[in-house]
């Protein structure tokens, strides 16, 4: 099963309705609660990073029996610095983002800890790929 | 403890969601922050927060969080609402601020 959304950089209006459509997906699907909040914690905080951060993305999602695979493609400036990046508390984020209660520097980290596999591809000036899977079982 | 006993206990303000307060309520999570409530709260908690924009119904929302409670008299905004009833999540409010309100509830669920 796969399924695709775009987002737009800054709009927060629509911040977390592909991740909306993807927990529905998963409950009709009948996989297990506990897997499908940590899909759409992980699946929130890389919606929100593109909105927040970059100019446009596509998110896609493939749902195979054993698990999901979300990868995330944004043009955008790309991330300078990885592993500042996955750093707690770290946030390049602008003031009017954090204002909404963004940018706090939970985002990555929220991702890693919920996902079994984490990968970041990313260029500065070009974007960032953000490939993320989470077995079922 | 039902969401209406906490509603009446602490003379609160229902600006959505009358007709859910029925539903039960297994703890409270305060944070302005998104990601803190994204990374941390758990189902069936009520969301202590000053935060009034919609996005906030989108985290209770995938969160299953039991309902928000805005402090310090904000009010919600038209968006926040329209989604809120879209979402099935009640939006509450208090004048007062968070350290008191928190104090209040953690003896009230305790």
């Amino acid at each position: 099963m796969h399924f695709e959304y775009k987002v737009e950089g800054g709009d927060f209006t629509l911040a977390g309705y592909a991740s909306s459509q993807i927990k529905k997906t998963l409950k009709q699907l009948g996989v297990d609660p506990a897997v499908i909040k940590r899909v759409v914690v992980a699946l929130y905080e890389a919606e929100v990073n593109i909105v927040a951060h970059a100019y446009r993305g596509v998110i896609n999602a493939d749902i195979q029996p054993g698990g999901i695979t979300l990868i995330l493609v944004d043009e955008g400036p790309g991330i300078p610095d990885v592993e500042m990046a996955m750093k707690k508390g770290f946030s390049t984020a602008s003031p009017q983002v954090r204002e909404m209660g963004f940018g706090a520097g939970m985002g990555l980290p929220n991702i890693s800890e919920n996902a079994d596999s984490l990968s970041i591809e990313t260029e500065v000036g070009s974007g960032t790929t953000l490939t993320i899977v989470i077995n079922f079982k | 403890m039902k969401l209406r006993e906490i509603k009446e206990s602490l003379n609160l303000k229902v600006y959505l969601g009358e007709e859910l307060l029925d539903r039960e309520v297994t703890g409270g999570y305060a944070s302005d922050l998104l990601s803190d409530v994204m990374g941390h709260a758990s189902e069936g908690e009520l969301w202590i927060t000053l935060q009034t924009h919609k996005n906030v119904v989108g985290v209770a929302s995938l969160k299953d969080l039991s309902a928000i409670i805005l402090v310090k008299g904000f009010t919600p905004e038209k968006d926040t609402l329209e989604l809120a009833e879209n979402e099935s999540i009640p939006v509450l409010g208090t004048d007062m601020q968070t350290f008191e309100f928190c104090g209040i509830l953690y003896n009230l669920l305790k």
